[in-house]
């Protein structure tokens, strides 16, 4: 059967179950109904048969439409209010970006760990992925942990669980994205705290994300303008990971994850207000890999405070 | 016997000696004729599409890839699922059954506009050939719901070709679509008053609305997907500002309310089945129409339910969620009302009686797991599993197909004017009933489990499930070949069938079997509402008249 190793997991099961029970009832109700009404109304059966009084048809029609109605809201709002928090990303949470490509799954971890199509984490931690796509529309699926999010190409979408259970998991691409699609699987590997640490401990020696994206910022020449001492007027990057930015256009953008990667891939779309729209597109120069490089870098604190 | 009927010339043809040749057929502007074009072409459809399942069910047995290629194997679903939803489920019932039954049952002589019936038709059969050479070409390997920018920038495979099919066979729905709004508007019997349609009637008409107002955004979107992957336009891929979700707006826009184009005809069959088999009014007959109004209405505002994983924002997956909970109410109502019927009739078990009973049951488990994928947090986990394979297959083929093999069985003494082995046939019946749930309610489990739909290899451990499965198929794969055999034997040796062998109340049934070309030897007049069966005391073969002949 399958496990339930997230913190989820179990509050979905209990849905389930409600939903079983429930439809179960009303299948049991349906097929006895009609397996008995058949069999005493069969042609030539001597069951007393005679016209319904006009109302109680009506009365009865009038009360299962209300019944099932009530039924249906009822449903909708336990469904709805079941999993809210699911909503909301633990503050603490680890995160694991995750680039998607035709068929492999690419994570990297924050302190520079790479995988490919597996992913270790530590049990009871939550651990937020923040996922890209090269190419087309995959979806990332971890049926123990009954989640499951679409990751898109030039967007980041979002999801996050909590382990409950070591073990290994199967990871699934579950939006078909051609040729290998049922290949693009890898495994979930959670395991005890210290074995984590452990493990984690075995990175190479290229530093963590923001430590290769701040060698990256340099290199792709992003001192240029938005270095300290630049004289092209760019805005200082320092510190603008999640900070309400007025824009040109007027109104406010939060500089999310989403909009460090557009303003790398499509400077023009969202200008900050007071400067020029001069800066070029990285589109093709800077990969996602490299984008997700250069974001960690400008959420690490000292990030974008560069000569 | 009614009067209309002893008073015709008994030596007039019947529509089907109106002329013999093959030229006489395909310039005929005969409604019925018409739907005898449909569902040769729609049967021919129906066993590639089902052959193509077979492919894959067989390679589904074990966990590898043995029998085709990974390529093979997502063209081979792909083609299943393109040909199997617009070649066949939504042309099937109105195409075939609507286009013989409508103005018969409205008591006229032809739809409102008989060339353009013809058009459809030709339409159909260009559509089709499109993608039939799609097929020879090469094969699509999108899916049928070439989702970009997979199908408009990365696939290697035939998408504008099977694209263009979809395009021009949308046009051929909506021909439809009008002709049947039009006739029911335009062409109803003297005393045919809106309440007094039957109930197949209604179903036409609001699966007509669906039609007409649904497939356009359907045109359109593929338009979209021909002009991004043939022209450059950038319009969903990303790297040029582009959105790939706009597409999925769009096609589910479209393709929810066609799940309704598909089951609303099921509804009408269904209907006039259980009513006549069980010499019973319809319980509810208002409830009944405005169930399908209501659906047909609500239908358009769910397509989002399909998207609670693609990166909608969640407020929008709750109103969706919320509207999908109450789209569920008059689905409910029918099936209660189905029930209702039984209640105090004389129910024979014809097998036609059987499919509609097999529809209830396999269209209420269909629904009811509805629910489960309206609910936000369980369709997180259900979305793209065997799971919501095997939903929209109770409803499409549980279903759908199991009405359209009732509505066969039921006219095919009218349709055709030869009786078939009712043995033979309520043998194909259970068999059917059987064979489908052992095909796909071993999917609801393995989806549950964490099964993605289109995969070619798979975990081991879903291996006995896949098994069970396709099994199954085996003996639906008889069941839908079955009646080839009795029905074939039935057109050359069956006996001749009576004008109303089952003893219907309704119009079509009132003239001769198989009816002249025009349908009727006088216009009837309507003084009554439908399924005036089983008066008091009244014994089973009664039928009281609710219409008369004209007087000259």
């Amino acid at each position: 059967m399958l496990p339930d190793a997230s913190t989820l997991a179990p509050r979905i099961d209990h849905l389930l179950w409600l939903l079983i029970g429930l439809s179960g009832a009303i299948v049991l109700l349906v097929v006895a109904l009609i397996i008995g009404f058949s069999i005493k109304y069969r042609r030539g059966s001597t069951a007393k048969r005679g016209q319904l009084p006009g109302w109680l048809a009506r009365d009865v029609e009038i009360g299962w439409t209300a019944a099932i109605f009530f039924v249906a809201i009822f449903l909708f709002w336990f469904a709805a209010t079941t999993e809210t928090s699911q909503y909301e990303v633990p503050k603490d949470a680890m995160e694991v970006h995750v680039v998607a490509k035709q068929w492999m799954w690419k994570l990297e971890h924050p302190n520079g760990r790479r995988e490919i199509n597996a992913l270790h984490i530590p049990v009871g931690v939550p651990v937020r992925l923040v996922m890209t796509s090269q190419d087309v529309i995959h979806s990332f699926f971890v049926p123990a942990f009954r989640i499951k999010q679409d990751v898109l190409p030039g967007r980041y979408t979002e999801t996050w669980f909590q382990a409950t259970r070591p073990g290994t998991y199967h990871l699934l691409c579950a939006e078909y994205c051609g040729t290998d699609h049922s290949q693009m699987t890898g495994g979930i590997v959670v395991m005890p705290r210290a074995d984590y640490a452990r493990w984690s401990e075995g990175t190479d020696d290229t530093g963590t994300l923001a430590q290769q994206g701040a060698r990256l910022f340099q290199r792709l020449g992003c001192t240029g303008c938005h270095g300290n001492s630049a004289r092209v007027r760019a805005p200082s990057l320092n510190g603008v990971y999640g900070r309400m930015q007025p824009m040109n256009d007027g109104g406010f953008r939060r500089a999310d994850e989403q909009y460090l990667h557009d303003s790398i891939v499509r400077p023009q779309k969202d200008v900050v207000a007071g400067y020029q729209p001069v800066m070029p597109s990285y589109q093709g120069i800077a990969s996602e890999g490299d984008i997700i490089l250069l974001i960690a870098y400008l959420k690490s604190p000292d990030g974008g405070d560069v000569q | 016997m009614s009067e209309g009927i002893a008073a015709r010339d008994l030596t007039r043809p019947d529509y089907l000696q109106y002329g013999t040749t093959v030229r006489s057929w395909l310039t005929t502007t005969d409604h019925k004729r018409i739907g005898i074009l449909y569902a040769v072409a729609i049967t021919f459809f129906f066993f590639l599409g089902a052959a193509a399942m077979a492919l894959v069910r067989a390679d589904l047995v074990t966990p590898s890839a043995d029998l085709i290629t990974n390529d093979q194997y997502n063209r081979a679903f792909t083609l299943h699922g393109i040909i199997m939803v617009w070649f066949f489920l939504v042309p099937s019932i109105p195409t075939t059954l609507g286009n013989f039954l409508l103005p018969m049952m409205l008591g006229t002589k032809d739809l409102a506009f008989p060339r353009l019936n013809l058009l459809s038709w030709y339409l159909f059969i260009g559509g089709g050939l499109l993608t039939l050479f799609a097929l020879l070409a090469g094969g699509v390997d999108t899916g049928w719901t070439f989702y970009t920018p997979f199908s408009t920038l990365y696939s290697n495979s035939h998408v504008l070709l099977a694209a263009l099919g979809v395009f021009v066979v949308g046009f051929s729905s909506i021909a439809t679509g009008v002709n049947f709004i039009a006739s029911t508007h335009l062409l109803r019997a003297k005393g045919l008053t809106w309440m007094r349609l039957p109930l197949f009637v209604w179903a036409m008409y609001t699966t007509s609305l669906v039609m007409v107002l649904a497939t356009p955004v359907l045109s359109m979107s593929l338009l979209l997907v021909v002009a991004e992957r043939a022209f450059g336009l950038p319009i969903f891929d990303p790297r040029s500002g582009g959105d790939p979700l706009l597409f999925q707006h769009l096609f589910w826009f479209y393709s929810h309310p066609a799940v309704y184009i598909m089951v609303l005809p099921a509804f009408g069959v269904v209907s006039e089945i259980i009513t006549c088999e069980a010499r019973r009014r319809i319980f509810g007959y208002q409830f009944m129409v405005y169930a399908m109004v209501v659906i047909a209405v609500i239908g358009f505002m769910v397509w989002g339910h399909h998207m609670f994983v693609s990166g909608q924002s969640a407020f929008a997956s709750m109103v969706f969620s919320f509207l999908s909970f109450v789209i569920a109410v008059p689905s409910a109502i029918k099936v209660f009302n189905w029930t209702g019927t039984l209640y105090r009739g004389q129910v024979r078990f014809s097998a036609s009686m059987l499919y509609a009973l097999g529809f209830v049951g396999l269209f209420t488990l269909g629904g009811l797991t509805g629910l489960f994928l309206a609910s936000v947090p369980l369709d997180v986990h259900l979305t793209d599993t065997y799971f919501v394979v095997a939903h929209f297959h109770y409803i499409m083929v549980g279903g759908s197909v199991s009405a359209f093999f009732g509505g066969l069985h039921f006219w095919w003494p009218k349709i055709t004017g030869r009786m078939y082995s009712e043995r033979l046939a309520q043998f194909a019946a259970v068999s059917m009933f059987f064979g489908f749930n052992f095909t796909f309610f071993p999917q609801f489990v393995m989806g549950y489990m964490g099964m993605p739909r289109r995969y070619h290899v798979y975990p081991p451990e879903f291996q006995p499930w896949h098994v069970m499965s396709s099994v199954g198929a085996v003996v639906l794969g008889f069941a839908y070949l079955w009646p080839i055999f009795y029905l074939g034997w039935s057109l050359v040796k069956g006996e001749k069938a009576p004008d109303n062998p089952h003893g219907s109340t309704s119009l079509e049934w009132q003239t001769t079997s198989p009816p002249p070309r025009e349908n009727f030897d006088r216009l009837p007049v309507v003084d009554a509402g439908p399924y005036k069966y089983h008066p008091w005391h009244s014994t089973p073969d009664e039928v009281e008249q609710s219409h008369r002949p004209q007087l000259p």
